[in-house]
């Protein structure tokens, strides 16, 4: 049984929430370098260059990319043969949440449902972190995390079809989202859809899948063609940067499918703005 | 085609009304922040007749919620929130005088009416481009509400801060516009 401290992750959280608060990850700007090459709109191109001077400025002075920082979100497999020492994996993270959003002034985002009080002052600064276990073979925990914006958090939908909607009617339900939503989540978006499992389960499929390096094609062939497909779909919105029209809409379609019940045909629809700022360690 | 403007606030109906969906301004002077919760507020005060605390003649309204700023600097990242929440309170800010706003998707046709009814402009800021934007604001001061955080009314000074136009006094939407140029129809 391997021993992990307690501080070890609450400093590894800290350190990977300040990262992602000011640097865009590689695949993240190397799509939108793309999309400025290729896009046809002057207006979107020169706001994609705006993008990519935002993340250059960003990193040389430590700013936040985005001033909405987002809500934290983590994935955490942890492994069956390791065990922390000092307290709970879930305080250590939301420690380290805490600590990585006050150290880099990175904005705290979360506030209570109805009088909407920022929760700062009582929970803790973004507080409470959103975080999905799960258990693994081996003795590492594995932390996929991402800060997630309220503007393309907003537009996401899920519904559950009859099975006889099938592909067509996958494509068509996407489509709707994404051409309802328009410029307000920020495009160029990535697109996660969560097909199958339960309700809740293609929900987090589709959180899940926005996790994934853009651009990286999916395992499963018949999953890469139908994301390859919904890409193009979208991309005849015209949507563009920013909403101000153009080709380039979505960097990237990113699907999770789960085998679902035999009367039902799930699907979740997550957006993530051009602003991805994800990350993945190992503890 | 579009064209680039550098204006001055406050605005005059005379700099709005020459204003076209799709060009590009680069503002300098004052600017006044507010999203949701501020403008509850400030719509109050106008309907009970009561004093603003800013002037809201030739005013840009600017929807942000800014991190917090690192020490010895007037803001931290300051890109535009998604504007639709404030519709309902946008024609009234307008009607009073107000003839500039600053944020990002699209607005309701109410708020498109104002625009030409009171030779206002709805400004489209890069959505996540908040370090880019903090940069070009000089200086930052707490007005009015700061009990709201990051919602408080701040009285920003911005030098050649970057916008483009989306809802002129035309009744044109670059959103519409841009999209409809773009939309591939199968
Ligand atoms: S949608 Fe993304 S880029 Fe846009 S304001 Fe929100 S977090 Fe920032």
């Amino acid at each position: 049984m391997r021993e992990i401290q307690y501080q070890d992750v609450v400093t590894a959280i800290k350190n990977v929430i300040i990262h992602c608060g000011t640097i865009l990850p590689d695949d993240a700007y190397k799509a939108i370098k793309d999309a400025h090459d290729n896009e046809k709109s002057p207006v979107a191109k020169e706001v994609l260059a705006q993008l990519l001077i935002n993340a250059d400025i960003a990193k040389d002075e430590k700013r936040p990319l985005c001033q909405d920082t987002g809500l934290a979100v983590f994935f955490v497999n942890v492994g069956a043969d390791c065990r922390i020492i000092g307290g709970l994996l879930r305080d250590a993270i939301n420690e380290g949440t805490e600590q990585g959003y006050k150290d880099a002034y990175l904005r705290a985002s979360t506030c209570e449902p109805f009088s909407r009080a920022n929760l700062k002052d009582t929970v803790g600064y973004n507080l409470p972190a959103i975080i999905h276990f799960d258990i693994v073979a081996g003795d590492k925990i594995e932390v996929e995390y991402a800060a997630k914006g309220g503007g393309s958090e907003n537009v996401s939908r899920a519904t559950v079809f009859p099975p006889a909607a099938g592909k067509a009617g996958i494509i068509e339900y996407v489509k709707q989202v994404i051409s309802d939503a328009g410029g307000n989540p920020c495009p160029p978006l990535t697109v996660g859809v969560g097909i199958g499992g339960t309700f809740e389960k293609a929900g987090i499929s589709s959180k899940h899948a926005l996790f994934r390096t853009i651009g990286s094609v999916n395992k499963d062939p018949e999953m890469a063609e139908m994301e390859a497909e919904i890409k193009v779909e979208l991309n005849k919105l015209g949507i563009g940067t920013m909403g101000m029209g153009g080709i380039e809409t979505v960097l990237a379609v990113h699907i999770e499918s789960n085998p679902c019940h035999i009367a039902s045909l799930p699907v979740s629809v997550n957006v993530q703005c051009h602003s991805s700022r994800h990350a993945h360690i190992t503890i | 085609m579009s064209k680039t403007y550098n204006l001055t606030t406050p605005l005059t109906k005379e700099d709005t009304q020459k204003l076209k969906a799709g060009d590009i301004v680069l503002l300098n002077g004052t600017i006044y922040t507010a999203r949701d919760a501020a403008h509850k507020k400030l719509v109050d005060l106008i309907e009970a007749g009561e004093e603003l605390p800013f002037d809201l003649i030739g005013s840009i309204i600017y929807f942000v919620g800014p991190t917090p700023p690192k020490p010895g600097e007037p803001i931290g990242s300051a890109g535009p929130t998604t504007s639709y929440r404030m519709d309902s309170y946008s024609p009234t800010m307008l009607k009073n005088g107000s003839l500039g706003m600053i944020g990002k998707g699209k607005r309701n046709q109410a708020v498109k009416d104002a625009c030409k009814e009171y030779s206002g402009i709805y400004f489209g800021a890069t959505g996540g481009a908040g370090a880019l934007l903090g940069k070009k604001i000089t200086s930052a001061e707490v007005i009015a509400y700061p009990e709201l955080g990051p919602e408080a009314v701040r009285k920003l000074t911005v030098k050649d801060f970057p916008v483009t136009v989306i809802n002129d006094t035309f009744g044109n939407d670059l959103y519409q516009i841009g999209r409809a140029k773009y939309e591939v129809k199968d």
